[in-house]
C-alpha cells in the first residue's frame, strides 16, 4: 500500500475520532505526507491506528460491550444500539474482522455457561450481519463464566459479566 | 506491494504450527501395568457371600466397629523400589493407607498401625485371637508384602472376625513397586466390602481440574490422582484454559475441554502416548465429553450458529450422530449402566432442566420438577440413582431416581455443583465455589449426605471426574 495513502487514512479516522469524542465540528484533515508534530492528547501513536482496539472501541463511544439478563441471549434496545455502531464502523473498514466474545456470570453451572457464552456472541453476530456485515468477518468465541470482568459475588458484578465482547482481531 | 501486504496478513491469520494442539501437555505419565490377583495362604473358610455388619445407609455400627489394622509383616526387610526403607517400612505405610481409606471414608474408625504391636510374618495368617481381642479389637486387618524374584511385590490382606477366631475374607495381588498404593487400596476396599456389602472403590482414580491464580485471571490445568488423592500429576501446563474432563473407562484416555488453539474443544488424550486428537473434525465449539459405560461411544455437545446440541460418535471416531435438535441449548448427557439411555441437560423449557431420551435420541422427555433450576446430571454406575446440581437459588448437590422421583439433596453450599460418582454409586464427589473469592475444592458426600469432606490437592480444584475400579 503506498505509504502517503496510509497515512492519510490513519489522520482522517484520528480526525473522526476526535469529532466523535469532543463533538467538535469537522476539520479537514491536514495535507498528506505533511509532516506535523503531533497533537497533544490525541491518541494517533502506535497501536492506536486503525484495525487497533483502541481505535475501534473510541469509534464506537465504548459501545463494543453489550450485556444481557441473566439466562437471556437477546439483544434487546441498548445493544441494538451498540451493535449499530459496530456495523458502521465495520461498513466504514472492510479490510477489519472482529471475535465476538460471549461470556457469563458465575452463577451458572460451566459447561451449560460455555454454551451460553456461544449463544450470546452468536446473537451478536447475528444482528451486524442483519445489519450487512459478512458472516466470514466475524469469528465467534464462548468463554463461559471462565473470564469476568467484575469479581464480586453480587448482582452488580454478575450484570456486567453476561457480556459480548467485540474485539478486532484482524487489518 | 498491496498484494504482499494482504499475503502477510492472511497468513498470519491463518497459520498454525501442525503441533499446535499438542502445545498446552506436559511429559506423558505413562500406563503401569494391570494388577495381577493370586491366591493367598490362609486357615479359614473365608466366606464370601452377604455384608456382616450394616450397610452404607445403616452405619451407626460401623462407626462403633473397633477395627485394627497393624503394619503389614515383610517376609524380609528387603531393599525395594516402593520404599527407601524397604519391605518392613513400606509394610507400615500399607497399612497406614488402608487405615486413611476406611478412615477417611466416615464409615469406620479404625486404629492404625502406629499405635499398634506389630505382627510377625507367620502371625500373619496365624493371628494372636487373645492379644488382640484383649486391645478391644473386634476386626483385624492384616497383611505381608513380599518382593518377587522379578522386582514385583506380592500383597496379601486378610480381614479377621477376632471374637468369632476366625478369617472373614483374604485376598492378594501382584503389583510393580511403583504401584504399591494400589494394593493398599484394594486391601481397603476387601475390607470395606466385606463389612458393607456395597461394591469396592477405593482403587479408582479421579480426573480434575487444577485453579490457580486470582478470580479473573484463573490458570486451569487438567490434573489427575488416585482417589485418596495420592500420586497427583499436572497433564497441561496452565498455558491454554482446561475444563471438564472424564477418563475413559479403561483408563487409557481423557476426554477434557481445552482453549489449546484458541477455541473451546473437546480433545481426547492418550495417557500412554501423551498425545491427543480433536474429538471430532469441526470448525464449531464442543463442550460437554461423556463416555458410555462400555466405553464404545463420546458423546460430546456442539454449538452450530449458536444453537448447542447433543452428538453420538464412536469411540474409534468416524460419523457423528446427532441426538437432539430442540432449539436451545442441550448439553452434557450420560449414559444408563445398561447403555439403553441418557439422561442429558436441556434448557427448552426457557430454564436448565434434565431430560431423559434413549440412546438413539426418541422419546426425549423431561423428569425434573423439583421447583428451581436442575442442571449436569449423573446417572449413577448402580442404576439406580441420578445426581445433579440442584438450583433453586443457590448451588446445590441432589439426587433422584431415574424416573424423575426420590427427590432428595445432600448438600447446603452457596456453590455446588457438578457430582461424579464413585464406582460403586454410594459416594459422590462434586466441586465446590466459595463467594466472592471464587475459590474452588473437591468435596466427598455420601449418597446419605452424611460424611461431607473436602478433598486434600495441591492448589484449588474443580469438575471432578470420578473413574472406575481400576483394570
Amino acid at each position: 500500500m503506498n505509504s502517503r495513502i496510509k497515512i492519510a487514512i490513519i489522520l482522517a479516522a484520528t480526525a473522526s475520532l476526535a469529532a466523535c469524542k469532543s463533538n467538535a465540528p469537522e476539520e479537514l484533515p491536514p495535507e498528506p505526507g505533511v509532516s506535523q508534530p503531533t497533537n497533544p492528547g490525541d491518541n494517533s501513536g502506535p497501536g492506536y491506528g486503525v484495525g487497533s482496539q483502541e481505535h475501534f472501541v473510541n469509534a464506537v463511544n465504548g459501545q463494543n460491550v453489550i450485556y444481557f439478563d441473566t439466562d437471556r441471549y437477546n439483544i434487546d434496545t441498548a445493544d441494538a444500539a451498540a451493535l449499530q455502531m459496530q456495523a458502521q464502523y465495520l461498513a466504514q473498514y472492510p479490510n477489519i474482522s472482529v471475535t465476538i466474545e460471549g461470556h457469563a456470570d458465575e452463577r451458572g453451572t460451566r459447561e451449560y455457561n460455555l454454551a451460553l457464552g456461544e449463544r450470546r456472541a452468536n446473537s451478536a453476530k447475528n444482528y451486524l450481519v442483519s445489519l450487512g456485515i459478512a458472516a466470514n468477518r466475524i469469528r465467534t468465541v464462548s468463554y463461559g463464566e471462565e473470564r469476568p470482568v467484575a469479581t464480586a459475588s453480587t448482582p452488580e458484578a454478575w450484570a456486567k459479566n453476561r457480556r459480548a465482547v467485540t474485539v478486532v482481531i484482524n487489518y | 506491494m498491496k498484494t504482499t501486504f494482504f499475503a502477510v496478513a492472511l497468513a498470519l491469520f491463518t497459520i498454525q504450527p501442525a503441533s499446535a494442539q499438542n502445545q498446552d501437555l506436559g511429559e506423558a505419565v505413562g500406563q503401569a501395568g494391570p494388577v495381577e490377583d493370586i491366591p493367598i495362604e490362609g486357615s479359614g473358610t473365608a466366606e464370601t457371600d452377604g455384608p456382616l455388619r450394616g450397610t452404607v445407609t445403616d452405619e451407626s455400627q460401623l462407626d462403633d466397629l473397633q477395627l485394627a489394622i497393624p503394619a503389614f509383616a515383610a517376609e524380609r526387610d528387603v531393599a525395594t523400589a516402593a520404599n527407601a526403607r524397604g519391605t518392613a517400612a513400606l509394610g507400615a505405610e500399607l497399612a497406614r493407607v488402608v487405615t486413611a481409606d476406611l478412615q477417611n471414608n466416615g464409615l469406620f474408625d479404625p486404629t492404625g498401625p502406629d499405635a499398634l504391636p506389630k505382627p510377625s510374618y507367620p502371625q500373619i495368617t496365624d493371628p494372636v485371637w487373645n492379644m488382640w481381642s484383649m486391645r478391644g479389637a473386634e476386626m483385624l486387618v492384616q497383611g505381608y508384602v513380599r518382593p518377587r524374584p522379578d522386582g514385583k511385590l506380592v500383597v496379601g490382606c486378610y480381614l479377621y472376625d477376632v471374637a468369632l477366631n476366625d478369617e472373614l475374607a483374604r485376598s492378594g495381588w501382584v503389583v510393580p513397586p511403583s504401584d504399591w498404593r494400589r494394593a493398599a487400596h484394594k486391601c481397603a476396599d476387601l475390607v470395606y466390602s466385606r463389612l458393607t456389602g456395597e461394591s469396592p472403590f477405593f482403587d479408582s482414580r479421579i480426573a480434575y481440574i487444577a485453579e490457580t491464580g486470582p478470580k479473573d485471571n484463573r490458570t486451569k490445568r487438567l490434573a489427575i490422582m488416585d482417589s485418596d488423592g495420592a500420586n497427583h500429576r499436572f497433564i497441561t501446563t496452565g498455558r491454554a484454559t482446561a475444563l471438564t474432563p472424564r477418563y475413559s473407562p479403561d483408563y487409557r484416555k481423557l476426554m477434557y475441554l481445552s482453549y489449546v488453539d484458541g477455541n473451546p474443544r473437546i480433545y481426547v488424550y492418550d495417557i500412554g502416548t501423551g498425545q491427543q486428537t480433536l474429538v471430532t473434525q469441526s470448525s464449531n465449539p464442543t463442550f460437554a465429553p461423556r463416555r458410555s459405560p462400555d466405553g464404545r461411544w463420546v458423546l460430546y455437545s456442539m454449538a452450530v450458529n449458536g444453537n448447542t446440541d447433543i452428538y453420538r460418535v464412536s469411540a474409534e471416531g468416524g460419523q457423528s450422530v446427532r441426538l437432539t435438535d430442540a432449539p436451545g441449548i442441550d448439553i452434557g448427557g450420560s449414559y444408563s449402566p445398561d447403555g439403553s439411555k441418557i439422561v442429558f441437560e436441556s434448557d427448552r423449557s426457557g430454564e436448565q432442566q434434565i431430560y431423559m431420551m434413549n440412546a438413539d435420541g426418541s422419546n426425549q422427555r423431561r423428569i425434573s420438577f423439583f421447583g428451581g433450576r436442575a442442571a449436569t446430571p449423573e446417572w449413577s454406575p448402580r442404576g439406580d440413582q441420578i445426581a445433579f446440581t440442584y438450583i433453586p437459588g443457590d448451588f446445590n448437590i441432589a439426587v433422584m431416581s431415574a424416573n424423575g422421583g426420590g427427590f432428595r439433596k445432600l448438600t447446603d453450599g452457596w456453590q455446588d455443583e457438578a457430582p461424579t460418582w464413585a464406582p460403586n454409586g454410594r459416594v459422590l464427589q462434586f466441586f465446590r465455589t466459595e463467594r466472592n473469592t471464587g475459590r474452588t475444592a473437591i468435596y466427598q458426600v455420601d449418597l446419605t449426605g452424611d460424611n461431607l469432606r473436602r478433598l486434600p490437592t495441591p492448589v484449588d480444584a474443580s469438575d471432578p471426574a470420578w473413574g472406575p475400579i481400576l483394570p
